[in-house]
């Protein structure tokens, strides 16, 4: 499996690789008081850094496997939160919707114990620049 | 009969809830608010950068910091601290932050319901004129089930 770079951020969360499936990363984090919000719950914040990240691991994994090179400019994302994250591991994986020229939208889904029963989801799309612009 | 509670102060609170959790790992400070709004500051640190060859905050911890400001500025409109729960949160980025700078988020809660809030906010480095982002979003209150609202 190649090896899947994370951000200062993301590790500074915790965010760990967990696996691969179906060629996207599965990225995970446990539960600690650092992504904790109300007590005893995950922090919208937090849940949607790691989709954001399992979002950016997928895109660049794709770019570097169809030897593409780019810089990634976030363009929005949407989250929605549909249950509250409980003091278990967090996991989150996306997928590609569109892959373009110069812009990505891809789907993300965070789930704790069953992945039929996701979390969060989220929409985002970025931008592919020049490397260099 | 239950003693009246002080009004609810942003300040204070955002204080106290900066202290731990997540907003205590990133390090957010209470700067300002007004009647219906609330404005924090996500002060510039290397472990949260987003890439490696650049110096600038990852947007996750500016949509975290955003997230905390909504909830502040619902409970600074509505007078009391009751629980709320982020259901949907849209950000859309301007622009990059400078580098090695702070993040401020404005965010206003422009409109109450019996159980949903609506916010909307600003991401900026400086001038809030100038905006790296722009966010919006609903809240529900929890801990309370609406039909006996």
């Amino acid at each position: 499996m190649p090896e899947i770079p994370l951000t200062p951020y993301a590790r500074s969360l915790g965010i760990f690789v967990h696996g691969e499936e179906d060629g996207a990363p599965v990225l995970g984090f446990e539960f600690s008081s650092d992504v904790e919000g109300r007590p005893q719950h995950l922090h919208g914040g937090a849940t949607s850094g790691l989709l954001e990240t399992a979002g950016y691991a997928l895109l660049r994994k794709e770019l570097e496997q169809l030897g593409r090179a780019h810089r990634l400019k976030p363009i929005n994302i949407t989250a929605q939160f549909l249950s509250a994250g409980k003091q278990k591991t967090t996991y989150a994986k996306a997928r590609i919707v569109k892959l373009g020229r110069r812009n990505a939208n891809i789907s993300v889904e965070a789930w704790q114990d069953n992945r039929e029963r996701p979390i969060a989801t989220a929409i985002m799309n970025i931008l592919m620049a020049e490397p260099d612009a | 009969m239950a003693k009246e509670l002080p009004p609810f102060d942003p300040a204070k609170t955002a204080q106290f809830l900066m202290r731990h959790g997540h907003s205590a790992k990133l390090g957010l400070i209470f700067r300002d608010h007004g009647t219906d709004w609330v404005e924090l500051e996500l002060p510039w640190r290397e472990d949260l950068v987003g890439e490696v060859e650049r110096k600038i905050l990852a947007s996750g911890p500016i949509i975290s910091m955003l997230d905390m400001a909504s909830g502040l500025s619902i409970w600074t409109r509505h007078g009391t601290f009751a629980p709320v729960a982020t259901l949907d949160l849209r950000v859309d980025y301007q622009r990059p932050a400078r580098e090695r700078s702070s993040v401020f988020g404005r965010v206003e809660c422009y409109k109450l319901s019996k159980s949903a809030a609506f916010v909307r906010g600003v991401a900026h480095d400086g001038d809030p004129d100038d905006t790296v982002a722009t966010m919006a979003g609903i809240f529900m209150t929890i801990g309370q089930d609406s039909r006996n609202a």
